[in-house]
């Protein structure tokens, strides 16, 4: 890659401020380091990755609505995580955490098993009863 | 002293980064390029079976954590690394240390830091930064990847450094305790390079090394059948992001690599390295065309077998071209 092959293709995932260095060739065929604000193929695969978790995020939120899961699942995945990482957060085995996300079961939890997935989703216990 | 000057330079991965910042401050000048070469950082691994959301694991560079072992060995530097129990802990134990105007690295999670743009801010938990001193409750940080030092808030660098999951940070913070006065490099290199070359032709699994492109290759041939549809682009997506992330240089680091030999042919007085750079760096301009493609594939979301060969063969040219790099790489005599 040349000096001037830099990609500069900004996008808004950047806000416009965050760049990075890439090594490419100058003139002389000396590395050197030059910022980039971007390339359209990393743009492209990091709004698609964007675009799936939005969705995830949705389609939770409707089953929640509808009474089909507690908003566990849902803050689970509005905070990128997988089953195993939220059991980890909480210190619970996976399948506690599973049957958390049934309402019948997350409408008994204490109040202190209710503050520590708060805790985990860094919201207040409301937030957490009745998703915004 | 809780405010050394530290020199900070943004760098294209952060844990060359941080150790070329952190040499750097205790007098020992070693670039990017050269610590991540010192430490055979550049590498191929496809790990299917080890999946992130549902995605299969890519990877162009070594395991988090063996740059820095690897340099830390061959320049004769002793760190002292400690992991803790409970953020109290480890917050106490960097405020003692950075009081004493030590600047620190830090293991941590991307995804609490705040003060990367959201749209970066996924479960990654190998990130490295640096802490070089504490004003008004907030920590000044110098984040190699970003383009001026920065703060950071003491709630936020806890959750960053006590994240939970793969792998699991614990606190881990590391800082030089005895730096030699003056190093030779000659030996360090020639060591780095017989490691890469060991690690890219002649690891004995099909997931790594140059044999890892073909794999991914073969993989990547049916991604239209399997997995199949939405999935297939996520797949590829992932290729594309391991390849030029933050971190990366672009081309899946095989630029920064390609600087490393330029320098290392200078320091050796050996034309053969630079010459190899050159060829290095025509492969990694085969990676950016395959991102490239890949990119417009995704962007389609094309779900035709004819797009998934082609992406197949650009990658089985890529394997080729560093299969053929590293056994020059490998007989080059010093």
């Amino acid at each position: 890659m040349k000096k001037e092959e830099v990609p500069q293709d900004s996008d808004n995932l950047h806000e416009g401020t965050f760049k990075q260095i890439m090594y490419a060739v100058d003139n002389s065929g000396n590395y050197v380091q030059v910022q980039s604000a971007g390339w359209e193929p990393e743009n492209i695969a990091l709004d698609q990755a964007w675009e799936e978790v939005n969705e995830k995020v949705k389609a939770a939120r409707a089953r929640v609505e509808a009474g089909e899961i507690s908003p566990v699942a849902y803050y689970m995945e509005k905070n990128l995580m997988d089953l195993a990482l939220l059991a980890n957060y909480v210190g619970k085995f996976q399948w506690q955490v599973k049957k958390h996300m049934k309402p019948g079961v997350f409408k008994k939890l204490s109040p202190k098993m209710l503050q520590r997935y708060a805790d985990a989703f860094k919201v207040s216990v409301t937030e957490l009863l009745q998703i915004k | 002293m809780s405010n050394s000057i530290f020199q900070h330079k943004q760098t294209a991965h952060c844990e060359s980064g941080v150790i070329s910042n952190l040499l750097g401050h205790q007098g020992l000048q070693i670039s990017e390029p050269m610590a991540f070469g010192i430490g055979a950082g550049i590498f191929f691994g496809h790990l299917p079976f080890v999946k992130v959301n549902g995605v299969p694991g890519t990877t162009y560079r070594i395991w988090p954590g063996a740059i820095f072992q690897r340099v830390c060995k061959r320049l004769g530097v002793k760190m002292e690394s400690e992991k803790f129990s409970t953020p109290e802990k480890g917050m106490l134990a960097l405020d003692k240390v950075v009081a004493a105007g030590i600047p620190v690295g830090l293991q941590s999670s991307v995804y609490y830091l705040p003060y990367f743009p959201p749209s970066y801010r996924f479960h990654f938990n190998a990130h490295n930064l640096v802490v070089y001193g504490k004003q008004e409750d907030q920590y000044l940080v110098s984040d190699p990847v970003m383009d001026t030092v920065t703060t950071i808030d003491p709630e936020s660098l806890s959750q960053a450094r006590f994240a939970k999951g793969f792998p699991a940070p614990k606190g881990k913070m590391y800082y030089p305790v005895h730096v030699p006065a003056k190093v030779s490099l000659e030996k360090p290199i020639q060591e780095g390079i017989a490691q890469a070359c060991h690690f890219m032709l002649k690891v004995p699994l099909p997931m790594f090394g140059v044999k890892g492109i073909r794999f991914l290759a073969k993989r990547v041939a049916n991604y239209a059948t399997n997995p199949g549809d939405r999935k297939a682009t996520l797949y590829l997506g992932n290729i594309i992001r391991m390849q030029e992330e933050i971190g990366t240089g672009g081309a899946g680091f095989r630029f920064l690599y390609a600087a490393f030999l330029q320098e290392a042919s200078v320091v050796l007085k050996n034309n053969q390295l630079s010459k190899l750079a050159g060829e290095l760096t025509q492969t990694g301009d085969l990676w950016r065309n395959f991102a490239f493609a890949a990119g417009r594939v995704c962007k389609s979301r094309s779900t035709s077998d004819v797009s998934y060969k082609e992406l197949s063969e650009m990658l089985m040219a890529c394997a080729a071209s560093e299969e053929a790099f590293f056994r020059k790489l490998a007989q080059v005599k010093f």
